[in-house]
């Protein structure tokens, strides 16, 4: 690295400029390049829809504590839990890590300056926003009632509802995520410092690469079934529609196809989250970093080949369904090495129980319960009997609550101070992690035995004798949303009056934690070489 | 519409339903199995999690332990994942057996037909007698359900029989189950289908036979769907062409059902439910090989149920019936 870096002054190069003492003017952070500036644009977006989800998550749960569905009209719910999903899944979970802390620290986790094209990263941003503010003219429009899957020939055909900016909002945000995807693709081939070969790669690296793959492989096949949504809609082309010839069940085989995998760009971050936290915090090197590496991979392919298994009902071929069964018990398989592999690198550790700690132990418990639970409806027969209940409901958001959004968490608890330079209050922090743990679970248990018993899911008002299940979901939810509102409370609060962290707090190895907290705006003084394996703990 | 009152069955919280067929109960020896797999592995998941940390804290002060092997690790890894292999081997062979007995091949002549619409189901009985949103059945007789909507996709949900299936306009699913006992339990439309979704439910009455025949006793003379199949076969002008006995203007009804048919275009489909609806809303899309394409689309003037009863009828009818 050559002496003027910095051009104003020999003092700066000693001490490089911090990223964010380079100004707070709005255009400082609108018109930025820098991977760490963009990432906190994403970061405060995400947060904002999340609330907005949450809230009408809340509202849903309130309704659901009678069973006469009397506190919301008919419409109003079913466009409350349209919105809650839609958000949910396309402005929160696809880019949360990838775009917050992935953008963050995929570069200086590999020793790089920046990502490969830093213009195509705000401009992803902005793209993201542009979805956003679609998504919420269809609020203001009266919202949008097809549920967050769109399905034909209701959403076409018989919805009132705002529909066409709803799709539209969606349609945008996926371009974002193939711009992020082929930044981390390009960036991760091109951009490792010396001595990083694939094999040396964190696993939060690697977990990223691969959901980038997924990204660019499966958003535009989301794009062309919004389109055809879309021309259905205006000018009848009649593609979905049965009398014009139109296959309904096309639009299910399109919309898994994409949202299959989606549903693993979800977690595959979160699954590198816990690979960084869980060697860091019982002093052991990753348990079988070759297996975590090869699950990565086989679960972002396998991601392709199980989408059939949402349609085992729908009256595609009983041979087709016997097939997507076999796929989705074989996906199953990578995860639970993962599973074990995190379990084994505790033994003989050191453990200490931080909050990082805390979430990547509560992910290991919630994700293992998903896991196994998609195993039951993975088995055909079962699945035909759990399929639209609410054991579809519990399932799902153990995986993305339980496992994506809480790794979510952990990520953001174990890199904090790196991204600020400051610590959190530990004792709120340990208290909001327990609120989740336990508000979770106590959310989305009795949905299992909702399930069971028969309730199908999306239902406003529901027989009498399902009410005390729902009363305790309800209660779970109040204790889960302590368990959110918390960290938003004392994060901000560690913004000015936070302990300053130094660079590294946690003792942990890995690029980034190599340079200031807050990093520079280059991230690094000088390149890195890298000599060693990840997790070289002693 | 929607504000008719729901009938839902009184039943009761029950965390396993009503085992309301054989194969509920099969269903539910693998959900067992499964429970009790799951519960084994969360516990050792949970055990070593406690165990490891109470050990292994880190404020007991002692240094980290020797690790394993790679070679050892590597056993561990493959040990696991080659007996999880083996288990969902089995499982996935259990299930899907039990799945192509509640979709499969039918073994039965009792067939409901079922029409779902925003917001009802209505079923039609082999007598003839109809309801809506509540579907009563006799004991011990294998049903089969013939399943369509008349708009967009709702899915039936018997809880009680671990039945579901979709159903999906312009297309017909089947499945079929065998009450073993008597009593009421829920159905539900399990698909989200628009504003009264949640109020698209109501109960499967299961009676003893002779409950079940004085019960339809008391539902009036509606003609059998085949009777009321060849009365709509003659007033939509169906047997103008289609003349009992006579294959030169169009062909010959009489058999073809689950026959294969030769196409103009040089394919063969079989002469299912559904190629009979095709046949009717868009005769020009599989022209039979050797006619020509007259037959006009009865698209937009006859109903789901219609079509239905057409069916029943043209499948009520073996070669030779027509000849007299
Ligand atoms: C990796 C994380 C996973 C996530 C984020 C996830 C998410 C989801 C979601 C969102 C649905 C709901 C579909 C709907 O709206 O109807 C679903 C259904 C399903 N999942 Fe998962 N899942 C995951 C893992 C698994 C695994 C490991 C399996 C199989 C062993 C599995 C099997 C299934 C099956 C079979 C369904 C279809 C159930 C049905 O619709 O009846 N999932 N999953
Ligand atoms: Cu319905």
């Amino acid at each position: 690295m050559t002496s003027v870096v910095y051009s104003e002054s020999e003092d700066r190069h000693a001490t490089p400029r911090d990223y964010l003492s380079g100004g707070w003017s709005i255009r400082s952070w609108l018109l930025t390049v820098d991977h760490k500036r963009i990432a906190w644009l994403y970061a405060v977006s995400i947060t904002g829809f999340f609330f907005f989800g949450s809230a009408a998550a809340l509202l849903i749960r309130l309704e659901l504590i009678s069973p006469a569905g009397d506190l919301l009209s008919a419409e109003s719910y079913n466009k409350l839990f349209s919105l809650h999903g839609i958000v949910m899944v396309w402005f929160f979970l696809i880019p949360s890590i990838p775009a917050t802390l992935g953008n963050f620290l995929l570069p200086m986790m590999i020793g790089a300056r920046d990502m490969a094209f830093p213009k195509l990263n705000l401009l992803s941003w902005y793209i993201y926003t542009l979805g956003g503010i679609f998504t919420l003219a269809a609020v203001i429009a009266g919202g949008v009632d097809t549920g967050w899957t769109f399905y034909t020939p209701y959403s076409t055909l018989f919805s009132n509802s705002a529909v066409l900016a709803a799709a539209t909002g969606v349609f945008i945000v996926g371009f974002s995520s193939i711009l992020t995807g082929i930044n981390f693709i390009v960036t991760t081939h091109t951009m490792r410092a010396p001595g990083l070969s694939w094999l040396r790669l964190p696993l939060f690296v690697w977990a990223n690469y691969a959901t980038g793959l997924v990204m660019v492989l499966a958003t535009p096949v989301l794009a062309i079934t919004l389109v055809l949504i879309a021309l259905e809609r205006a000018l009848g082309i009649g593609i979905f529609d049965p009398a014009l010839g139109g296959d309904p069940l096309l639009f299910q085989h399109l919309f898994w196809f994409y949202s299959h995998p989606a549903v693993y760009i979800m977690i595959l971050p979160a699954m590198g989250v816990v690979s960084e936290i869980i060697p860091c915090f019982s002093r052991n090197p990753i348990f079988g970093y070759m297996g975590m590496v090869l699950s990565i991979m086989a679960i972002a392919l396998f991601g392709f080949v199980v989408w059939g298994h949402h349609m085992f009902v729908s009256g595609q071929s009983m041979y087709a369904g016997i097939l997507f069964s076999f796929f989705s018990f074989l996906v199953a398989i990578p995860s639970a090495i993962k599973t074990l592999n995190w379990t084994a690198t505790l033994f003989r550790g050191q453990i200490s129980f931080s909050v990082s700690m805390i979430y990547a132990l509560s992910f290991l418990e919630l994700f293992t319960v998903g896991g196994l639970t998609g195993v039951f409806l993975a088995a055909l027969a079962l699945d035909v009997h759990l399929h639209d209940t609410y054991f579809i409901t519990a399932h799902f958001h153990y995986i993305m609550v339980g496992g994506a959004v809480t790794g979510y968490m952990g990520g953001l608890h174990f890199w904090w101070p790196k991204l600020t330079g400051r610590m959190y209050s530990r004792p709120w922090a340990t208290v909001a992690a327990l609120a989740l743990l336990i508000g979770l679970n106590l959310t989305f248990y009795p949905q299992f035995l909702l399930g069971y018993a028969g309730m199908p899911r999306r239902y406003h008002s529901y027989p009498e004798e399902f009410e005390i299940l729902h009363v305790l979901s309800s209660l779970g939810a109040g204790v889960l949303a302590l368990g959110y509102l918390l960290p938003l409370i004392y994060l901000s609060w560690s913004l000015r009056h936070g302990e300053k962290s130094g660079p590294n707090p946690w003792d942990a190895t890995g690029l980034e934690w190599q340079t200031a907290s807050p990093p520079p705006v280059h991230n690094f003084a000088e390149t890195p070489v890298v000599t060693e394996k990840p997790y070289a703990y002693k | 519409m929607s504000e008719q009152a729901i009938e839902d069955p009184q039943v009761g919280l029950q965390l396993i339903p009503q085992q309301g067929s054989e194969y509920a109960v099969q269903v539910d020896h693998l959900y067992y199995a499964l429970l009790g797999i799951s519960g084994l592995l969360m516990a050792i998941l949970a055990g070593l999690v406690v165990v490891f940390a109470a050990r292994y804290r880190r404020t007991l002060g002692r240094g980290r332990g020797k690790l394993l092997s790679d070679r050892s690790g590597r056993r561990v890894e493959i040990g696991f994942a080659l007996s999880l292999c083996a288990a969902f081997i089995g499982l996935f062979f259990w299930a899907s057996q039990l799945y192509l007995k509640l979709y499969g091949e039918p073994a039965t002549d009792i067939v409901i037909d079922v029409v779902a619409k925003q917001w009802m189901w209505k079923f039609q009985h082999p007598d003839g007698t109809r309801e809506i949103n509540t579907l009563h059945l006799p004991v011990g007789e294998t049903v089969q359900l013939r399943i369509t909507s008349q708009d967009v996709v709702h899915s039936l949900s018997f809880p009680a029989f671990r039945l579901k299936r979709d159903a999906v306009p312009g297309m017909y699913t089947t499945a079929q189950f065998t009450p073993i006992r008597t009593g009421e339990s829920h159905l539900f439309c399990a698909e989200y289908c628009g504003t009264d979704h949640s109020r698209m439910r109501g109960k499967v009455v299961v009676m003893n036979q002779t409950d079940y025949q004085r019960w339809l006793a008391g539902q009036g003379d509606a003609p059998s769907p085949a009777d009321a199949g060849e009365q709509l076969f003659q007033s939509y002008g169906c047997s103008g062409c289609h003349k009992p006995g006579d294959a030169t203007l169009a062909p010959e009804l009489a058999g073809i059902f689950g026959k294969p048919v030769p196409l103009a275009s040089g394919e063969t489909v079989v002469a299912d439910e559904a190629y009979i609806r095709d046949s009717i809303l868009q005769p020009q899309k599989q022209l039979v090989a050797g006619y020509q394409p007259i037959m006009p689309s009865y698209s937009g003037q006859i109903s789901e149920e219609e079509i239905l009863q057409i069916i029943s009828y043209i499948q009520s009818l073996t070669p030779g019936d027509q000849n007299d």
